[in-house]
């Protein structure tokens, strides 16, 4: 079974903000990339299966700008087999736009199962998998947290409002990991090694026209600065007080 | 031409959230023009006319036996369906897990971009804007929707529901297609419900507890706060990591995304990963040992101090409070 691994690079988490020259993105100078952490869920449980099953193959699919393949790499390092970079030079192409040109790739390729994050934390917009499920005539399940597949079928755990939602579904099919889906593996030297010689196919990205118009990225206005009530638990009733009398909230 | 808000309901019950989709819909029809619709995927009328004191005109109700659980790919259709029925310029969903899990299909089908879990729409010149935080929080994102309709989903907690005593919507039936034969996702079970409690995104006050609990036989400190406050427990990673407490209670960027009107953080450093998750609550108050904690520069009030001798003494106010 072919398993095609979706995987966005992202700014590193501990980035400070500053917004680019267009007034609409990052600015991308001085960032750290990093490979989005829901989508290192997604690529070691495609490699789990992969390893139980015996047989197959995991391809990388991520839509970016030239500095991708150092991400690319990296997964491939992991254990994955090959990638496909799909080109495009716009910092920021919306979710519309990637599913576009992630569901044709998904076409060609007919994978067995088709693996993402359940969001990238750079946009954080939790689309692109329902809408390449959508796009290729796909069930999906989002948000898995645990995944056994077995006889072309997935048993899946979703966490839901105050609980956890079991899913079945047939595959081919598209599934979005969550945290807790398993505990990602560290590149071995051996996986580096191998990385560099794995092939990682270039093409450019077929996003057609934007789903969304970009306005404008801003930082959020400072807080309030709050104030300290007091020192140890001769402060707990003037904070009681704070809170019914000033905050309104008790 | 109106504005359609997809009515969540699980077990038979109209969940909360989408009365505050409702609320932010009629404040948009007093601009845009109406009416609220609600479309309701259901396997029985989950007493839909009651939505008018919420603001909804009208309600479509999308029956099938499947709808008794959550059905992804049938709900999909049945949304559009309405969409389209209705002309909506504006469809609009809760940033929950099943709207986050359905506005993008929704939006795939109308082949129009989504704006999720947005925290402010406002009207511009004529047009939707969309206020979105991205990078966990650390910006904001405002945009605008070149093609209609307009899909967006709306954060939790951030829009007020609205009421309208005595309105009653007009309940009628959707015709949509479906083919049920097709391969799809089918929910089958429920698993590690809470009980009745309320779910972290849906509290109007989080306590969270942190590394500085020191361990998890202490978090009953934290539990005896929230039942005096009547609120739900969260967590840091930190404790979620070391098997302290479930990952459902985990709140920040690789957890929830909690607005409550209060958030309490004990014994939490205030990482920004953390900060992601709880920054947009109305009103946040930090207990922590250490005056130089991050927490203390978002918290509104802050107390420095033990939490082992702070908790009980704290608890014990707000019992005498609430008497
Ligand atoms: C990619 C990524 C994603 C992440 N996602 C999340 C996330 O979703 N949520 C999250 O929370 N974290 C997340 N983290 C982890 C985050 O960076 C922090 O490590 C974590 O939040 C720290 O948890 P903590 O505040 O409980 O522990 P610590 O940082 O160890 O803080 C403990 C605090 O307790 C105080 N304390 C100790 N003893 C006492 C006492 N007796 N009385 C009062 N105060 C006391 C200390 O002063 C300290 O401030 C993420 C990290 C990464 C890299
Ligand atoms: N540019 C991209 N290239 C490849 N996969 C992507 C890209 N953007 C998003 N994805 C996938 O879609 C998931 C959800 O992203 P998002 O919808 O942007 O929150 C990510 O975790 C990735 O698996």
């Amino acid at each position: 079974m072919l398993q095609l691994v979706c995987i966005k690079q992202v700014a590193n988490t501990e980035t400070r903000i500053k917004v680019a020259a267009d007034g609409t993105t990052l600015d991308p100078s001085g960032v750290t990339w990093v490979l989005n952490v829901y989508d290192e869920f997604a690529v070691e449980e495609a490699l789990r299966l992969k390893e139980a099953l015996g047989a197959g193959e995991v391809v990388l699919a991520s839509v970016g700008g030239a500095g991708v393949t150092t991400t690319l790499r990296n997964a491939l390092a992991m254990g994955a087999d090959r990638a496909v970079h799909l080109k495009t030079d716009d910092p920021a192409p919306d979710g519309l736009q990637v599913a576009r040109a992630l569901s044709a790739l998904v076409t060609e390729l007919q994978p067995g199962l088709v693996w993402m994050g359940k969001q990238a934390v750079d946009d954080d917009a939790s689309a692109v998998g329902p809408m390449v499920a959508e796009m290729c005539g796909m069930p999906c399940v989002t948000v898995v947290c645990k995944a056994a597949i077995e006889g072309g079928v997935a048993r899946l755990e979703r966490e839901i409002e105050g609980g956890r939602e079991l899913v079945e579904v047939p595959l081919p099919a598209v599934l979005t990991a969550d945290k807790g889906l398993n505990e990602p593996r560290h590149a071995s030297l051996k996986g580096i090694m191998a990385a560099k010689k794995k092939p990682i196919d270039e093409r450019p990205a077929a996003l057609g026209a934007p789903g969304l118009e970009r306005l404008a990225l801003e930082l959020p206005p400072p807080r309030a600065a709050g104030r300290i009530v007091g020192e140890g638990v001769a402060a707990v009733p003037a904070l009681v007080q704070a809170l019914r009398d000033e905050a309104k909230v008790l | 031409m109106s504005i359609l808000v997809y009515i969540e309901q699980r077990g038979g019950a109209v969940r909360s959230v989408s009365r505050e989709t409702l609320g932010e819909a009629t404040r948009l029809a007093a601009v845009l023009g109406g009416p609220v619709v609600g479309v309701c995927c259901a396997a029985a009328d989950p007493g839909l006319a009651a939505l008018g004191e919420a603001g909804a005109e009208q309600v479509l109700l999308a029956a099938h036996p499947a709808f008794a659980q959550y059905d992804s790919a049938g709900h999909a259709a049945a949304v559009t369906a309405a969409a389209k029925q209705v002309g909506a310029k504006v469809v609009l969903f809760s940033a929950s897990s099943i709207g986050k899990d359905l506005a993008p299909r929704v939006a795939a089908r109308l082949s129009v971009g989504l704006a999720t879990d947005c925290t402010a729409l406002a009207v511009e010149s004529g047009r939707l804007v969309a206020t979105r935080p991205v990078f966990a929080g650390k910006a904001f994102q405002k945009v605008a929707f070149p093609a209609s309709p307009a899909v967006a989903s709306l954060r939790p907690k951030v829009f007020a529901p609205v009421s309208a005593a005595g309105a009653v919507a007009a309940v009628s039936a959707l015709p949509f297609e479906w083919d049920a034969s097709a391969p799809r996702a089918v929910v089958t079970g429920l698993a590690g419900a809470s009980g009745g409690k309320a779910d972290l995104t849906e509290s109007e006050i989080v306590v969270s507890g942190g590394r500085g609990l020191k361990g998890p036989e202490h978090f009953h400190l934290v539990e005896a706060l929230a039942d005096a406050l009547g609120a739900t427990v969260g967590a840091s990673r930190a404790v979620v990591d070391a098997g302290w407490r479930p990952h459902g209670e985990q709140v920040g960027q690789t957890g929830k995304v909690v607005s409550p009107k209060l958030y309490v953080a004990v014994g939490i450093s205030g990482a920004i990963q953390h900060l992601a998750g709880m920054s947009s609550s109305r009103c946040i108050v930090a207990i922590n040992k250490d005056p130089e904690a991050p927490i203390f520069k978002v918290a509104d009030y802050g107390l420095v101090g033990d939490l082992f001798e702070v908790l009980p003494a704290l608890t014990a106010e707000v019992r005498k409070l609430h008497g």
